[in-house]
């Protein structure tokens, strides 16, 4: 019944000397919450940016809903169908809150420089179609009412959310989220929780990198844990939880 | 927007009347000279919102922008002057040197793609020099540009089977070719304002702030950023053409001085000094340096001869001096331009207090 | 081959002063991040009040050698132009720190301006010569031949570079300079006056820069109040060359950009048959630029800067 949807096999990645993923292979399924944890520095945000495009991977393979991906420049990974955020928040900030949407728009959108001089129907239909979805996503993510302010002038939590909305409106087949609840309160964090179910049972998959441990196993259907670069368990979190290898490299040397 | 429809109509109203007899009021006035400066001032409205374009909405510092000016220039003049005795019709070689020139937006893009800030800056520049070293040079062994002689008596437009070049009687009015091609500028300056603005609230505009403000997360987002890059280069090029075309004509006359690094910078300082970014500040960018050193040309010689009783400074050099100077201090007081967009104007006061 | 080595000859002359007048934009570079437009006007400066000096020497019928009087005139060009590259960036730069990167580009495009049409005031708009007191006499090294005075310029230059290496490498000022460079921030929690680095900065680029006018002008007997445009563009295309904000790199640059357009003038009626002339001489800077850029886009000895995602 899970069918997979991204698939990664053998990646390599080296900065300089220093080998960031070695030999990492992974596969989510579709329609879950994939989880990637490990201590500081073990090769998390490596990975993330080798799955959304934004780093080449040296060695491996990457297939992704039947298209190869591997060293795929990042328009073609959106395209393609994964959208993604960032650690440190990386909106447009001088662009309203909406405005950040409506750029998540333009790879689902195509009116060419002759369009947009001329406006013509198509175009002003297409404009009005970006948006009514981005107010749709707005409103899906609970931020609607802060849609003309500028986006550095937004709280902490909106920003999260924000970027969630603007990666949504790529309309993707997996959300990938990198560390979305730092900094946030237990209560944010709680409805952060909340809003990645329900983006989840819309239909589209979740990767998830988060820090707080305590979260992910209440939170992934799956979950794959990196240590020096290298993919120590894979699993449900249960059985992820209780592995020998897991307790040693959270508890065992701290690497910080 | 807080004005009314009713309002905006006034507003547009009294704006087209105003630009409508504003060359017969100033030659009047102030004489035909004048007109000449205007015209001279909407050639640059045009170049400077080409430039904006690259600048001001793509965020890509391109000091070579002449270039592409230039480039119009001379496809019209070899293509309407005596040099090669062959005489297109504007219509013909306006469009043929935009597109030219859109084409050389291309060309100096395409490998430019990777650089950053000051390398982009210091790479168009030597691409806008080597386009006029290449006029200055092309007369020998094949004579293509004329060198640095440049080009005559290029033809006037023709329309209709009038030539704007030559004074004509109309109900008893004297339209002198520099009311004439006043018009031609002015519906062309605005076609290029309602393009550029269409341009900006368009997906495309969006992109082109997206990538101006963070290249990685509009890549992220999907934004081809290649595209988006060359799209303004071409853009941009494209306007510059069109009125190195209309600058060329309206001369009868090039050289490839007319073409040199300073001219770019110029444009450039149009562009800052007005309000990167914001169309209505470019615009007064633009006209308020392509008059400033006219009116001071004017008032320099006579203010010392009336207070000294004699030339104490070479006007010239004191214009230039003051020019100078004026562009600074405007700087100094306002970093953001003149008349910046809210958002810019609101990024820049962030900037003061971080 | 004595063609060749001629223009090699030819080539290191000009590239050595490219090079001191690289470095003027560099350093500027490595601390502030801006390219310092009104540089080339501090060169012009150099060379005209060197010029003024010296004439009015000999015209007050002082009975000095050449080189003396030339000594004497570089002495008051350079603290002249430590001044003014001290004023300009407290006119043009300092009011603007943290203002987004183009508009002390404007500043200091304004500026040049203003400098240039003060030239002219005081020194008019003509080509002023180089009094003839100094030695042209050749030396002939295999085949090829070179003024004394052209290799006492290229002497000097060396001398001037590892100079500045040693102040920048092993003093005090040196240590608080490339820590400014690397992050004005922290730079100023250590203690270290980022404000005096930064004067200090331009006063050493605008001293150097100084004796580089003196050198243009000695080198083609002449000076002029636009000179400063074109030599301060070639110098500064030599600091992009060899990456900018990098001492080695814009020695590197400046000389390899000398050699380059020196060599292509010699040879380029050769290689397209006669149908670019050595008009086309400026041609080589631009193109060899983006060339190397295309390949290296920061440069040939600049570090590879990565996105950060």
């Amino acid at each position: 019944m899970s069918e997979v949807l991204l698939k990664i096999e053998g990646i390599n990645k080296r900065f300089g000397g220093l080998h960031a993923l070695s030999n990492v292979s992974l596969h989510i399924n579709k329609g879950e919450i994939y989880g990637l944890i490990g201590p500081n520095g073990a090769g998390k945000t490596t990975m993330f940016n080798v799955l959304t495009g934004l780093y080449t991977p040296d060695e491996g393979s990457f297939t992704f809903d039947g298209n190869d991906l591997f060293r795929a420049p990042p328009h073609v990974v959106v395209n393609t169908g994964i959208a993604r955020t960032f650690q440190n928040i990386r909106l447009f900030h001088e662009m309203t809150a909406l405005e950040n949407v409506m750029v998540g728009r333009h790879i689902r959108s195509k009116a060419n420089a002759l369009g947009a001089v001329l406006r013509n129907k198509a175009t002003r239909d297409e404009e009005a179609e970006i948006e009514a979805k981005a107010w749709e996503l707005l409103r899906y993510v609970g931020i609607e009412d802060v849609a003309y302010e500028r986006a550095k002038n937004l709280s902490y939590g909106h920003q999260r959310r924000l970027e969630i909305a603007r990666a949504l409106a790529t309309e993707p087949k997996l959300l990938a989220l990198d560390e979305p609840a730092a900094g946030m309160n237990p209560s944010e964090t709680e409805s952060l929780k909340a809003l990645m179910e329900k983006i989840r049972d819309g239909g589209v998959t979740v990767l998830l990198i988060e820090h707080d441990v305590k979260l992910m196993m209440g939170l992934c259907d799956r979950i794959a844990v990196l240590d020096y670069g290298k993919k120590i368990a894979e699993g449900v979190p249960e059985v992820v939880r209780k592995d020998p290898k897991v307790i040693e490299a959270y508890l065992g040397v701290a690497h910080e | 927007m807080t004005m009314d429809t009713n309002k905006k109509l006034a507003v547009f109203i009294a704006s087209a009347i105003v630009l409508a007899v504003l060359p017969f009021v100033v030659g009047n006035t102030l004489g035909n000279s004048w007109v000449r400066t205007i015209d001279f001032a909407l050639l640059y409205v045009m170049l400077a919102l080409g430039l904006n374009i690259v600048v001001g909405f793509a965020g890509l510092l391109d000091l070579g922008f002449i270039a592409f000016y230039a480039v119009g220039a001379y496809t019209f003049a070899l293509l309407g002057s005596p040099h090669f005795d062959i005489h297109l019709p504007f219509y013909i070689s306006i469009p043929l040197g935009a597109g030219l020139a859109a084409m050389f937006g291309l060309l100096l893009g395409t490998p430019v793609l990777k650089l950053k800030g000051d390398y982009l800056a210091i790479v168009t520049l030597g691409f806008g020099e080597i386009v006029r070293i290449f006029m200055n040079n092309l007369n020998a062994p094949v004579n293509i540009t004329n060198g640095p002689q440049g080009i005559n008596l290029i033809d006037p437009i023709q329309i209709g089977g009038v030539s704007l070049g030559k004074a004509i009687e109309v109900f008893g009015f004297s339209l002198n070719p520099v009311h004439m091609y006043y018009y031609v500028f002015l519906f062309l300056t605005v076609v290029v304002v309602i393009m550029v603005y269409r341009l900006q609230h368009s997906r495309i505009g969006r992109a082109w702030v997206a990538m101006r403000e963070d290249s990685i997360a509009a890549a992220a987002m999907g934004l081809n950023i290649r595209n988006i890059k060359l799209l303004a280069f071409a853009l941009g090029a494209l306007s510059g053409g069109v009125a190195g075309g209309l600058f060329a004509t309206f001369q009868g006359f090039i050289s490839p001085e007319s073409f040199g690094l300073l001219e770019s910078i110029m444009i450039l300082a149009m562009v800052v000094l007005g309000g990167m970014g914001h169309i209505p500040g470019v615009i007064l960018g633009a006209v308020v340096l392509t008059i400033a050193p006219e009116v001071l040309r004017d008032v320099i010689g006579p203010l010392q001869m009336h207070t000294f009783g004699k030339m104490i400074v070479d006007p010239e050099n004191a214009r230039m001096l003051l020019f100078g100077a004026a562009m600074v201090i405007m700087m100094l007081v306002r970093p953001e331009g003149m008349w910046p967009s809210k958002r810019r104007a609101a990024e820049f006061k962030d900037a003061k207090k971080g | 081959m004595d063609i060749f080595l001629q223009q090699i000859l030819n080539g290191l002359v000009l590239g050595s002063i490219y090079a001191l007048i690289a470095l003027g934009y560099t350093m500027v570079y490595g601390i502030m991040g801006l390219i310092n437009f009104a540089h080339g006007e501090v060169v012009m400066f150099g060379a005209m009040v060197t010029i003024t000096v010296v004439t009015s020497l000999m015209n007050a019928g002082v009975g000095l050698p050449g080189p003396m009087l030339v000594l004497i005139g570089l002495l008051v060009a350079i603290p002249a132009c430590m001044l003014l590259g001290y004023s300009i960036e407290r006119v043009a730069y300092r009011p603007l720190r943290g203002a987004p990167k183009l508009a002390p580009l404007i500043t200091a495009i304004g500026l040049s301006i203003v400098l240039q049409q003060v030239a002219i005031l005081i020194w008019g708009r003509n080509y002023i010569p180089f009094p003839a007191i100094l030695d042209h006499e050749t030396i002939e090294i295999f085949g090829a031949t070179i003024t004394k005075l052209q290799l006492g310029i290229v002497a000097l230059c060396l001398l001037l570079m590892i100079g500045l290496l040693v102040v920048v490498e092993k003093t005090k000022l040196g240590r608080a300079m490339r820590a400014t460079s690397q992050n004005p921030a922290v730079a100023s929690l250590m203690g270290v006056n980022v404000n005096t680095i930064i004067s200090a900065t331009f006063v050493m680029g605008s001293a150097l820069g100084a004796i580089a006018g003196v050198m243009v002008a000695t080198n083609y007997d002449q000076a002029h109040y636009y000179m400063g445009f074109m030599i301060g563009l070639k110098a500064f295309t030599a600091a992009v060359l060899g990456g900018i904000g990098n001492l080695g790199g814009a020695v590197a640059g400046g000389i390899l950009l000398g050699i380059i357009e020196s060599l292509g003038a010699g040879y380029i009626g050769d290689l397209t048959g006669g149908f670019l002339g050595s008009h086309y001489q400026d041609i080589f800077a631009f193109a060899v630029l983006i060339v190397v850029l295309i390949f290296r886009p920061s440069g040939l000895l600049g570090e590879k800067m990565a996105d950060r995602a």
